[in-house]
């Protein structure tokens, strides 16, 4: 059975008085360790996708099985659960907690999972190490590089072994430099057996994704698979 | 559950220590209210230690008996007595008495001179049986002796207040003063007794009863007091009960009448002076209540701004996996958090004022904190804190993951 199955998903919008359908009709499904890119123009319900993809929110109507748990009819804090075990976000803006050092950042989700410190701290590091912060832990986000901070972030979202990773624009706040490093991360991660799916409009990024998946309206335009690119 | 009790702690103090001055303005309205409340408590805690030690030097087991009219009587011009009889009655008649005595105060505060000097202080004529009863030691020469009421001898026992303003010497012994125009001879000096409540307890000249008797002329009007202390076995309110049934019966009361005489205990005293500090305690507890009140909004108010500032971090610890109580307990442990320093901090500066203001008044008693008034006071700012903080958190808590994510 594949990692993600959707079946028959909508989720329409009340705008004043127009039913807005962001997401009409979606059947879909992804295997484990796939390399996922969704597109589309702005409009197109890619971030409504990546939303409900991520259990952030629930569709209006279809089935949806994540790893075997039926997650479509799930309440707020069983999503919350879901989140917490299945899925590593990585956002565009990086989402890190002010306050907190890089260390305390990758620990974070663990609390949620009462995971005792001594063992959070030690899993936190070695995520770090992962993304090659070992010698950043204890620096607070506005004292890290934009590369570095979004690296803190896929720490974060490793930290917990979800099933799947869900990028959600992740390069579009960082120069093409760090851009070039960021998607390596990617691609070795891939490499090691994760699967990631990240919503992107630019094409060089999609590039190095084996399947792209277009959208446009609420309904899948296209779905193809690529080989790996490079940028062009 | 302890978990995550544990954990919202480590995170609502880390955000709390982040936002120092601010949470320190914040917490200003329950500092102010429990240092209010601190400072007044250990005052009045510290005043009622000092005197439960006076009232327990008077003796637990003294009893004083004076007459007393009823208002209706006082306003057809009648006034109860206490009679040199009535005093021999209870003598005579009352078992379980160790000794006992009777007081004659001067009509009024009377004059003294010794030499040029002159004073007024609170002359009372009564036996040697007042050393006993009323716990009165003698540093300097002796008390008053038996023989001096046989013999109505102008001596008197003098306190050291009286002793100071009159110039007389660190031995007044031997001295001779003018009492209402008749020349008394010093025997005695009292042991300083201190002061309760800002009256000196050694501002008084003891002369012998009979003496005193004597000058006051108008024998028919005579309203004297009687102090006794019990003997061993004797039950204060037996002797109590005997002394009221012979007085009712010695002053011809009918059942329905009023007594016209009080018979007080040490106890009652105390008693009289708890119920004064309880109805200053609530005075101040309800000040206080509101003070917490206020500063209990402060602290929702403060705690509203701060959940809407937050809001983004909100966001990703609920996309990363926190469930609605993990947001909810750490912004309600923050708020009790916030409240509960206040309450330290109060209780801190509440016992410095109190300290301060016990140590400015001359021979007052130091300030003490009894601790009820810690445990009330912190669990009362703790409770302020979660309650005030319910909303906030609540708040916090509904905010959805997406909108909260978006939020700038």
């Amino acid at each position: 059975m594949s990692l993600i199955a959707l079946q028959g998903i909508t989720k329409h919008y009340q705008m004043g008085n127009q039913l807005v359908k962001a997401l009409d009709g979606i059947s879909l499904s992804i295997d484990s360790n796939e390399y996922v890119a969704f597109i589309g123009s702005s409009g197109s319900g890619k971030s409504t996708m990546l939303n409900i993809l991520g259990c952030l929110d629930r569709p209006t109507s279809g089935q949806y099985h994540l790893n075997d748990h039926n997650v479509a009819n799930l309440n707020e804090n069983q999503l919350s659960e879901i989140r917490n075990l299945e899925i590593g976000f990585i956002f565009q803006s990086f989402n890190l907690l002010p306050r907190a050092t890089a260390l305390g950042n990758v620990m974070q989700p663990l609390i949620y999972r009462n995971v005792p410190f001594r063992q959070r701290r030690d899993l936190a590091r070695k995520a770090l190490q992962r993304v090659n912060l070992g010698d950043r832990t204890d620096h607070l986000p506005n004292q890290l590089s934009g590369g570095q901070r979004q690296r803190v972030a896929i720490a974060r979202a490793l930290v917990t072994h979800p099933s799947i990773l869900l990028a959600d624009e992740p390069t579009g706040n960082l120069d093409s430099k760090t851009t070039v490093e960021i998607m390596q991360l990617f691609d070795e991660l891939h490499a090691e057996g994760h699967t990631v799916i990240m919503v992107t409009h630019e094409d060089e990024i999609a590039a190095h994704c084996q399947r792209v998946i277009e959208m446009k309206d609420g309904h899948i335009f296209r779905d193809s698979a690529h080989l790996p690119g490079e940028l062009h | 559950m302890l978990f995550s009790l544990l954990e919202s702690s480590r995170s609502a103090l880390a955000s709390i220590i982040a936002h120092g001055f601010r949470s320190v303005l914040t917490t200003l309205g329950i500092v102010i209210g429990v240092a209010s409340v601190i400072a007044v408590v250990s005052v009045t805690q510290g005043l009622r230690v000092f005197v439960s030690q006076q009232f327990a030097s008077l003796g637990t087991n003294s009893l004083t008996v004076r007459s007393y009219t009823p208002l209706e009587d006082r306003m057809q011009g009648l006034n109860a007595r206490l009679t040199p009889e009535d005093y021999g009655l209870i003598e005579q008649r009352v078992d379980g008495i160790a000794s006992i005595t009777p007081i004659l105060f001067a009509s009024r505060a009377s004059q003294i001179k010794y030499g040029s000097q002159t004073a007024y202080s609170q002359i009372m004529g009564t036996t040697y049986a007042y050393q006993d009863v009323a716990q009165f030691f003698t540093t300097e020469g002796r008390f008053l002796a038996n023989s001096d009421n046989l013999t109505r001898r102008r001596v008197a026992v003098i306190g050291d207040t009286v002793r100071e303003n009159l110039n007389l010497p660190e031995n007044p012994v031997n001295e001779f003063v003018e009492l209402g125009g008749e020349w008394f001879k010093v025997v005695g000096l009292l042991e300083p007794k201190g002061e309760v409540m800002g009256f000196s307890q050694d501002d008084i000249v003891l002369v012998p009863y009979a003496t005193m008797q004597s000058l006051q002329g108008n024998q028919a009007r005579t309203d004297i007091q009687i102090q006794l202390s019990l003997g061993e076995n004797a039950e204060i309110d037996d002797v109590t009960g005997q002394l009221s049934l012979l007085l009712r019966n010695a002053h011809d009361l009918d059942s329905s009448d009023e007594d016209d005489f009080v018979i007080e205990t040490a106890e009652q005293m105390m008693q009289t002076f708890d119920s004064i500090l309880a109805v200053v305690t609530i005075v101040i507890g309800g000040i206080v209540g509101i003070s917490l009140l206020v500063g209990g909004i402060g602290i929702m108010n403060i705690m509203l701004v701060s959940v809407t500032e937050r809001t983004r971090e909100i966001g990703i610890c609920k996309a990363i996996g926190a469930k609605r109580h993990h947001i909810l307990l750490q912004f309600l442990i923050e708020s009790m958090l916030l409240s509960l320093f206040g309450g330290l901090i109060g209780l801190a500066a509440g016992y410095g004022l109190g300290s301060l203001i016990a140590g400015s008044i001359p021979s007052f008693p130091p300030a003490a904190i009894p601790f009820w008034a810690v445990v009330l006071a912190l669990g009362f700012s703790g409770f302020v804190g979660i309650l005030f903080g319910i909303l906030p958190a609540a708040k916090a808590a509904n905010l959805d993951p997406i909108d909260a994510l978006r939020y700038e």
